[in-house]
């Protein structure tokens, strides 16, 4: 097994040469993934405990963030909107805030430090106790048995957790707004279902399946490619986090910029 | 690694409340149709010739206060005006039937709300009434072109006679 070059000094001293190298193995890496999903969905019952362990045991955080971060939207809309006299707006903002931005972002990130980081550190411990190894003298192939299943079951889990945080967000937000400071509920849901569009809504949804691609690419990436040590597995588990949330950032950037 | 039935499960609970969610943010955040509860209170009907931009949902207010909301915003092709139904809130049950209704906006960037102004007579509105006495949407535009158009011909006046008249 020739994984001499993944040590944990080179990814310390890594120069930016070394940068470029891992972009282009994530994406080979990746590659080689994307062409083991049609076996992956070949045995869905991996992928539902993968979408289990992804999704629904990330959901209580999911809704509980997505509770407060309603909640600080509604709070901080209203004073704003307030010193315009338009607190009636606040519908708008709060459910055009979360669809587009927050909830995919936020909930991205959420997912990223739930679920990524049990991806990688699941699979790095398997590279670490030689699991990975064994199966490929059983001529069985990791990437179609342990990697394809998670990558396939974070990307259907997040769209999804997206939605559910969006939904109790816009419960917090209504909440505040409405129930304690006053903003007239009818004013509030009908200038938001007169300005929120269906495209919007799509936008949270595109934004969201590709941050759950982009988590769960790099979770299992890092976590099959970590240095068999403990070191290694915890420097992979931290990595994951990182480039994870710098990437989910640079991807909102460019989704937002495609669909303005 | 056999999944068992427990976590099946959970992982459909899983799914359905996703799409669920899914669904609620597709159906009921654009268009209209958030229905919680029976409507209570009486239907009251006004027509306007212009509403401006009031929608089913907005408020109706007698002295800033909030008694009822706007049910449905229909056009009547006979007369080419909008009909507004209103439902007031049960315990408003002592308004005038002769009172004014007007559409106004709340605040710079706010909506469209429909202010009530009572009436002095001695009958009450009750269900199925009709408001008669209405006033239109204020249109900005409309109003703009006045002031241009008042401000011109005053302008005009001012030069015959010598000149506008010097600021103190």
């Amino acid at each position: 097994m020739s994984r001499g070059d993944a040590t944990v000094e080179s990814i310390v001293n890594g120069g930016p040469g070394a940068a470029l190298r891992r972009v282009g193995a994530v994406a080979v890496f990746l590659a080689r993934v994307l062409a083991q999903i049609p076996a992956a969905l070949l045995r869905p019952r991996l992928v539902v405990h993968q979408i289990y362990n992804a999704g629904a045991r990330s959901l209580i955080i999911i809704m509980l963030c997505g509770l407060f971060v309603g909640m600080v939207l509604g709070l901080q809309g209203f004073d704003l909107l307030q010193r315009f006299g338009s607190e009636d707006a606040l519908g708008v903002a709060a459910a055009l805030g979360l669809l587009k931005e927050l909830g995919p972002v936020v909930g991205a990130l959420l997912f990223a430090g739930r679920a990524g980081t049990a991806l990688t550190s699941e699979i790095g411990l398997m590279r670490a106790t030689d699991q990975l190894t064994a199966m490929q003298i059983m001529a069985v192939d990791p990437l179609r048995l342990v990697v394809a299943p998670r990558f396939l079951g974070g990307v259907i889990a997040l769209p999804l957790l997206v939605a559910v945080f969006n939904v109790i967000g816009l419960f917090g937000a209504q909440l505040i707004g409405v129930q304690l400071m006053g903003v007239d509920p009818g004013a509030f849901w009908s200038q938001m279902q007169a300005a929120v569009e269906i495209d919007d809504v799509t936008e949270g949804v595109v934004k969201s399946i590709a941050f759950g691609a982009a988590c769960s690419g790099i979770a299992v990436y890092e976590g099959y490619h970590a240095p068999p040590t403990a070191e290694g597995v915890g420097l992979a588990t931290t990595r994951t986090v990182v480039t994870s949330s710098v990437l989910v950032l640079l991807l909102d950037y460019v989704l937002t910029a495609r669909f303005l | 690694m056999r999944p068992n039935r427990a976590l099946e499960i959970g992982t459909g609970l899983f799914v359905l409340l996703g799409f669920a969610a899914l669904l609620f943010l597709s159906t009921q955040l654009p268009g209209s149709g958030l229905r919680l509860g029976t409507p209570s209170g009486y239907l009251v009907t006004a027509k306007f010739d212009n509403v401006g931009d009031l929608k089913v949902g907005s408020p109706v207010s007698m002295a800033g206060v909030n008694i009822g909301r706007v049910e449905a915003v229909e056009f009547d092709a006979q007369h080419f005006r909008a009909v507004v139904r209103m439902r007031i809130q049960p315990q408003f049950s002592r308004i005038p039937d002769d009172s004014d209704a007007s559409i106004q906006t709340a605040g710079l960037l706010g909506g469209k709300y429909v202010g009530i102004g009572p009436g002095g007579s001695d009958v009450y509105l009750r269900d199925g009434s009709t408001i008669e006495f209405t006033q239109s949407a204020i249109v900005l535009e409309n109003l703009i072109n006045r002031f241009f158009a008042s401000f011109a011909n005053r302008g005009g006046e001012g030069r015959e006679e010598g000149g506008a008249p010097a600021s103190p």
